[in-house]
């Protein structure tokens, strides 16, 4: 059985490569600046979380990312989430210009080269008419399958002003895909600044759980009921509890929310997937059959690598502990069913 | 099934509630707009005093923002952790299927009639009034 790797992560090598598709303005300012680079400290290169020792060489190119995710680990499709520090700019022209070259990039340098891969749309959030004409330039391309941004950004996703972006998105069977990392506008926690990657990336899940409760509650999925939502590299553990919490005080402030009809937990079934690594658990196996079974569903989970992300070692790329029965959903039926443009 | 007068209806004016211990249940009884209703004074969630909630309506909303109030002084909130129950069914607005309240049938009689079935209630019930009859 052929897997549909829903996360895999192509390394941007400079913006030396945006500037084939760079105005010439910003091929200046690029040179003028010396900006070399846009890596974001939510993936910091020589970081052991960003690429496993053994993947370090595959992770750099295309040869190896394919060889790596095709021939050795067997996937049918592909998904590329680039994370390149784009969102991180804080000039908006010059933002959507490094967006726009990033896109182009990955149609040329990857998409064109490969039916196999598919990608993430990433999106200029600093701007939001910008990405919905981003969608729109884009979505012809049906290897693109979903649009992207990141976990911690400006502000909540479910307000409003993101709206025009979700209605681009749904009519174009766009699942929003939303991936681990910050533009660092703010603090990754709302205490403050952290000292240590760990806390940074631990972190992660709680911005996750932010915008799980912002789009549910702002009514985004009541809104766009064809809407999808992915949780890329969120970990999976942490969802059962905050789902019960969630509806346990919808319950008793239904009243400050009226277009929330049911419990949050079932809209956050019907229209949330998560990808599966990284899935944080104990040893004790057994444990994590338990969780599955606390999500109460079984077409919420999606088969992921995270390639090159040292996220499990070997080529047991489907996390230990989830019961075979589930394989099938979790590789190959619920990836299809999240992504309709996979299917053709 | 027992009958208990709860009150004479002249006493009991709407927008008003009374909390009713018989056959050793509590039982809150309301008059919305001249209707009574007769529900277990227990939440079922975590047991707080239904008759000490606030008598509210209902806001829904078809989408984000639309919102529209309804069902004006027909809903109960509970006072501790603000559930909301249909005085007309007793089910709850968040888990209409599992969550809800007893109902019991409460309405008025003519004194007449009462007054030969009943003879040792605490207060006089006499011919002429009209009286709120709770069923147990």
């Amino acid at each position: 059985m052929k897997p549909i790797d829903c996360d895999v992560h192509p390394a941007v090598p400079g913006t030396k490569v945006l500037m084939p598709w760079l105005d010439a303005n910003w091929q200046e300012q690029v040179v003028d600046r010396g900006i070399a680079s846009l890596e974001s400290i939510s993936y910091p290169p020589n970081s052991p979380l960003t690429a496993r020792p053994d993947l370090k060489k595959a992770g750099l190119d295309f040869a190896g990312l394919t060889s790596q995710v095709f021939d050795k680990w067997g996937a049918e499709r592909a998904i590329l989430n680039c994370n390149y520090g784009v969102q991180l700019v804080h000039n908006t022209d010059m933002a959507i210009a490094f967006t726009r070259a990033l896109n182009d990039w990955i149609a040329q340098e990857w998409l064109a080269k490969d039916a196999r891969l598919a990608s993430s749309i990433i999106l200029p959030l600093q701007d939001i008419e910008a990405c919905v004409d981003e969608i729109e330039r884009l979505a012809p391309n049906r290897q693109f399958v979903q649009v992207l941004v990141l976990a911690n950004g400006e502000a909540p996703l479910g307000k409003r002003q993101f709206w025009p972006i979700f209605r681009a998105a749904e009519k174009h069977g766009l699942p929003i895909g939303i991936h681990a990392g910050s533009s660092y506008r703010h603090p990754v926690t709302s205490l403050g600044w952290t000292t240590y990657y760990v806390e940074d990336y631990s972190a992660q899940s709680l911005g996750f759980q932010a915008q799980l409760a912002s789009l549910v509650t702002e009514g985004v999925f009541v809104k766009f009921p064809s809407l999808k939502v992915v949780l890329i590299e969120s970990g999976v553990t942490w969802l059962p509890g905050f789902i019960w919490r969630l509806s346990k005080f919808w319950r008793g402030v239904r009243r400050e929310v009226p277009w929330i009809d049911r419990p949050p937990g079932d809209i956050i079934r019907d229209h949330v997937r998560m990808t599966v690594q990284p899935l944080d658990g104990p040893e004790d196996l057994s444990v994590i059959e338990k969780v599955i079974d606390q999500i109460q569903s079984d077409d919420f989970l999606l088969y992921a690598s995270d390639f090159p992300h040292w996220q499990f070692d070997g080529d047991d790329v489907m996390p230990k502990g989830i019961p075979t029965a589930l394989h099938k959903k979790i590789m190959r039926d619920n990836p299809l069913a999240t992504y309709s443009r996979l299917g053709g | 099934m027992a009958k208990h007068v709860v009150a004479a209806v002249a006493d009991f004016p709407p927008g008003t509630r009374r909390l009713v211990e018989a056959e050793e249940r509590k039982i809150t009884v309301f008059n919305v707009r001249g209707e009574f209703f007769a529900l277990n004074d227990r939440c079922p969630h975590e047991g707080g005093s239904l008759c000490a909630g606030k008598l509210t309506g209902l806001v829904i909303a078809k989408e984000p923002g639309a919102y529209e109030w309804t069902r004006d002084g027909e809903i109960i909130r509970c006072p501790w952790h603000g559930w909301e129950f249909d005085v007309r069914t007793g089910r709850s607005q968040c888990d209409p299927q599992k969550m809800r309240v007893r109902l019991y049938d409460v309405h008025v009689e003519h004194g007449g009639e009462l007054a030969e079935e009943l003879v040792a209630e605490t207060f006089p019930v006499t011919v002429e009034n009209d009286y709120v009859v709770l069923e147990i």
